[in-house]
């Protein structure tokens, strides 16, 4: 991936700020999401926490227009997504969804939807998750943490301007987490927003700008990472962070 | 046993000689079969890919009737469509009976829910596992369907096959449509019936080693490049 494939100037960049406003979501009569109203204006990366069940899949969802609010709307910029501003987001799902195809045809696929690149680029990007020599391989036989920076790789061949990730580092051997942490911080540098879920409180301190904490799909905190761990919001935040059950 | 032995000599020199009313049979056999499977996937599959993919009100019970329809009678079947092709039917005035076309019709109508329903449920499969991914890259619905087939293609040739093995194993429906006319609408399961009943056993035997032989080659053609396919892609 060069740079000048995914380096945008402060101009182009166009998503920001990202406004929840009073966004509610049920499903099955559960209320999932409840009345979270956020605005993201950091270029930084954004760290959603909170515990299982909270609600962090599902804001990531309607945050990237997959799920629509029951209630409230998600602005980018002061208006409602339509679908240029869906063609600037790109998401990596926690459980990789791979076509079954080879390595590169994963890619192509995705690049045949938008404008058709150079094979060299996507093989540039390959070579930029480590799987330059694993193109031709069937993307099924990849191991997990190959899988994930795959899915990373086919996210960025858009060359979104919005990143959301679903706990792309999950179970994955430190190699390929440090691979993807690198990768996640030269694209901050390009100024490509991301927001991604962990359970990581380490991983989360190392990268996020600030952190948006929900429990049972109420914002509790949204902090700056360092505020956020010496001195949280939330009561639940702070039982949280100090491993504590929390009901 | 000799009878067995004598038709695989009977099957055998009918082969080599070229039989002209062997070959004529055998041509027609898998040029109505071939033409109702293409058929069959013509609609079929759009059809079964539409099933997959979309959820509307009467969707299970349109999916109920076909699953139904799979297990149709082919004697029902070719009943139907004598009554319709029947000078007195409906469609009498295309005068259809008792041509490969009414054969073709018939067929089609047993193997298109084949085709469907298996379809459906395979493609279904498929857009539960990809549904999240194409929302997410704003994937039209026609470029999500031929992703499915493309990615399906080893199941959905599973299912392709089924329905061949349907089509050129079908007796009542295309001896009740087709009349079993000499040289017109006579094929392989017809004139085994037909040699049969005359106590040609010799002959019938040979027309079925013939059948089975060519169900078996298609059936390993389609192995060999289901594994072959596999092997490159992990499908």
């Amino acid at each position: 991936m060069s740079d000048a494939n995914v380096t945008k100037t402060q101009s182009e960049f166009n998503l920001l700020p990202i406004e929840l406003c009073s966004v509610s979501f049920q499903k099955s009569g559960v209320c999932l999401i409840d009345g979270v109203s956020v605005t993201l204006n950091s270029r930084g990366i954004t760290v959603i926490l909170g515990p299982n069940g909270a609600g962090k899949s599902i804001l990531l969802r309607l945050l990237h227009g997959i799920e629509i609010p029951n209630e409230g709307t998600v602005l980018f910029k002061g208006v409602v997504a339509d679908e240029t501003i869906k063609r600037k987001q790109a998401m990596v799902f926690q459980n990789a969804v791979l076509l079954r195809r080879s390595v590169m045809e994963n890619l192509s696929f995705v690049a045949n939807l938008h404008k058709p690149q150079k094979p060299s680029n996507l093989l540039e990007l390959l070579a930029e998750v480590g799987l330059a020599e694993k193109q031709h391989m069937p993307a099924r036989r990849l191991s997990g943490g190959e899988k994930q920076r795959l899915c990373l790789a086919r996210a960025l061949v858009s060359q979104p301007e919005l990143l959301l990730l679903d706990e792309p580092t999950a179970s994955l051997d430190p190699y390929s987490v440090q691979m993807i942490e690198t990768l996640l911080i030269k694209l901050q540098h390009q100024n490509t927003k991301i927001i991604f879920i962990t359970h990581d409180l380490n991983q989360a301190r190392r990268l996020a700008e600030d952190i948006l904490f929900i429990h049972k799909g109420r914002l509790e905190a949204f902090q700056p990472t360092d505020s956020f761990f010496e001195k949280p919001d939330s009561e639940f935040a702070k039982a949280f962070i100090e491993g504590r059950l929390i009901f | 046993m000799q009878l067995f032995s004598d038709s695989f000599i009977t099957a055998f020199y009918l082969i080599i000689s070229g039989d002209p009313d062997l070959f004529e049979i055998i041509f027609l056999s898998i040029q109505v079969s071939l033409t109702s499977l293409l058929g069959s996937v013509i609609i079929g599959l759009p059809l079964g890919a539409f099933l997959a993919i979309h959820r509307f009100k009467m969707r299970s019970i349109v999916l109920s009737v076909l699953n139904a329809l799979m297990g149709m009678p082919p004697v029902v079947v070719g009943l139907i469509v004598y009554l319709y092709l029947s000078r007195s039917g409906p469609l009498g005035f295309l005068s259809l009976l008792y041509t490969p076309t009414a054969m073709i019709i018939a067929q089609m109508l047993l193997v298109m829910p084949i085709i469907a329903a298996l379809s459906a449920q395979i493609i279904e499969d498929l857009h539960s596992e990809y549904n999240d991914l194409f929302r997410s890259l704003n994937v039209s619905t026609t470029k999500a369907v031929l992703a499915y087939i493309y990615d399906a293609r080893i199941s959905l040739l599973t299912v392709i096959l089924a329905g061949f093995g349907r089509a050129i194993s079908e007796v009542g429906a295309v001896s009740i449509v087709g009349g079993n006319i000499d040289h017109l609408t006579r094929v392989m399961t017809t004139a085994i019936a037909l040699e049969t009943s005359k106590g040609n056993l010799s002959l019938a035997l040979a027309l079925g080693i013939i059948l089975l032989a060519i169900a078996l080659g298609v059936n390993l053609f389609a192995a060999r490049a289901k594994y072959w396919v596999m092997d490159k892609q992990d499908v």
